[in-house]
């Protein structure tokens, strides 16, 4: 799951949801779809969470190698 | 047309001198006084003409000819003043042209050393930008085919723009409002000047080489079309289409256009714009999934209610079964009732409408009207043999009447009372007058009953 592609794990979740939607699964059906649309949700939600919110310089030092530097708001 | 900076006085004294002594001169002592004669009166001018006879060798020196109806000026533009030159030179263009004159002394040739040139009626800026469109659209940079798409989830915006402009703080104000966790990472570059297209084009390396950004903003805030120039630069636009991550170009204000817009696989208006449009596909996909979400516990909980009513109402019909029968059983007796209620009803409504169709059919028999038919055509029958009956016999009176008159016509009837009937023979022609015959004829007689053949004796008027 972790490897996933997020595009991936979102249409599976839209597919689990509209066939929850359509009201034809047993309880136990139900459930189980229920429990993975909760699962695929939060591996997406967790994805779009995963970047830092943050504004950096990017340098680029003599050898070639990069470094960040924190950028100042220079009013 | 030529426009002199200054014209010096020693001219006229140099020549009357030369000639005074009838000195003899060598060709190099002599052209050389021209040199120093030309260099010295025409050293900074201005002149217009066409380009031709261009050539432009690997040394980067441009060799040309200026003309005009009247005549031609050859022309050299070194180096380090051509690479200066932000158009390319091409043949038949119209050019204003600053330099100096000197001559060639091994070929004895004046010639104007161009330092700077302007194409006539256009900026050279305008024009380079024209020409360089031209030339990257035909070489395929601009190609749609080319454009990749943003990416669907960006978490590291690369930027390439100045430190210290407004375009870094639009964009960060824009990331800043719409609370979106994205990383940027800023590649600070000159973006006017000198160097600056350069920088920019290596910044945009920089982040290919480093390769954790989803997508480049390139950009810079409106200017002058000499400010915005580096976006107009040939190697901005080459590392551009370089680029294996996602540009988007932003540069100036809305209306302006660089060749960077075009070779980028996105154009922004705005470096805001720019910003927008990276976010919008982030707050676009945070929305979808929490509304997935939020469909799929809803979805769930309908589920139970659902499943929960039914195992209710079943419930209940098992713990009261008598009372469930009973209900049925009422039921089905309303239902008979108005089965057997609406079903009497039905019939007689049936049944007057029968009667009804009946009493149209019988008045529209077809039977009866046949009958009708039949008598009409026996009624006719008989008048058309009595009409006929009537006509057979008027037309035997007639006929009678006929033979009557005809019998008293016929020649028998005339030969029994004694009459002849004279032909020629052999030839049957009747004979009725004596001019008919000659003497010697044989003619023959026709009696009431046989016949004779005799010869004319004489004949008689």
């Amino acid at each position: 799951m972790a490897a996933e592609k997020f595009e991936t794990v979102l249409k599976k979740l839209e597919e689990v949801v509209l066939r929850l939607e359509g009201g034809e699964l047993s309880l136990d059906d139900s459930l189980k779809a229920f429990e993975e649309g909760v699962k695929y949700a939060n591996f997406c939600s967790r994805k779009l969470d995963e970047a830092e919110s943050r504004v950096e310089f990017l340098l680029k030092q003599k050898d070639g190698a990069f470094v960040k530097k924190q950028f100042q708001v220079e009013e | 047309m030529l426009t002199l900076q200054r014209l010096k006085k020693p001219a006229r004294e140099v020549h009357l001198e030369l000639f005074a002594d009838k000195k003899i001169l060598t060709v190099s002592r002599f052209t050389a006084l021209v040199r120093d004669l030309l260099e010295e009166n025409f050293d900074q001018l201005w002149v217009e003409g066409e380009v031709s006879n261009l050539a432009m060798p690997a040394s980067g020196h441009y060799y040309f000819t200026l003309k005009d109806s009247g005549a031609q000026l050859r022309c050299i533009m070194f180096r380090a003043s051509s690479r200066a030159l932000k158009f390319r030179l091409q043949n038949g263009m119209a050019l204003i042209v600053r330099g100096r004159v000197t001559v060639y002394d091994q070929r004895g040739e004046y010639q104007l050393v161009v330092e700077y040139m302007e194409p006539k009626g256009i900026g050279a800026l305008q024009l380079a930008f024209v020409q360089l469109k031209e030339r990257l659209a035909r070489e395929g940079l601009f190609d749609e085919s080319h454009k990749k798409p943003l990416p669907i989830l960006p978490n590291c915006v690369g930027v390439v723009t100045s430190a210290t402009g407004a375009a870094i703080h639009d964009i960060l104000n824009v990331l800043r409002r719409r609370y979106l966790n994205i990383e940027v990472l800023i590649c600070p570059v000159k973006v006017q000047g000198e160097g600056a297209a350069g920088e920019i084009s290596a910044a945009i390396r920089d982040f290919n080489l480093y390769r954790k950004v989803d997508v480049i903003i390139v950009g810079r805030g409106g200017g002058s079309l000499e400010d915005l120039w580096p976006f107009n630069e040939e190697v901005v636009a080459r590392a551009i289409y370089a680029s294996k991550i996602p540009v988007i170009s932003a540069v100036g204000h809305e209306v302006d256009f660089t060749i960077a817009d075009f070779v980028a696989d996105l154009r922004a208006p705005t470096p805001s714009a720019a910003a927008e449009l990276v976010v919008r596909n982030k707050a676009e996909l945070v929305a979808e999934v929490e509304n997935l979400s939020r469909r799929n516990l809803f979805a769930m909980q309908h589920s139970f209610t659902r499943l929960w009513n039914r195992l209710e109402s079943l419930t209940r019909a098992v713990k009261a079964p008598d009372m469930l029968v009973g209900h049925l059983a009422q039921r089905v007796d309303d239902l008979t009732d108005r089965f057997h209620r609406s079903f009497t009803v039905d019939i007689r409504c049936r049944r007057e409408r029968l009667s009804a169709l009946l009493n149209h059919l019988r008045l529209t028999n077809p039977v009866v009207e046949l009958e009708r038919c039949r008598e009409r055509r026996l009624k006719l029958s008989v008048r058309l043999e009595n009409a006929m009956r009537q006509r057979l016999d008027d037309g035997h009176g007639a006929t009678a009447l006929c033979a009557a008159s005809l019998s008293a016509l016929s020649p028998l009837e005339t030969l029994a009372r004694g009459y002849s009937l004279v032909r020629k023979y052999p030839q049957g022609s009747l004979v009725t007058d004596s001019q008919q015959i000659e003497a010697g004829e044989s003619l023959e007689l026709l009696f009431r009953r046989g016949a004779a053949v005799c010869v004319v004796e004489s004949v008689r008027e």
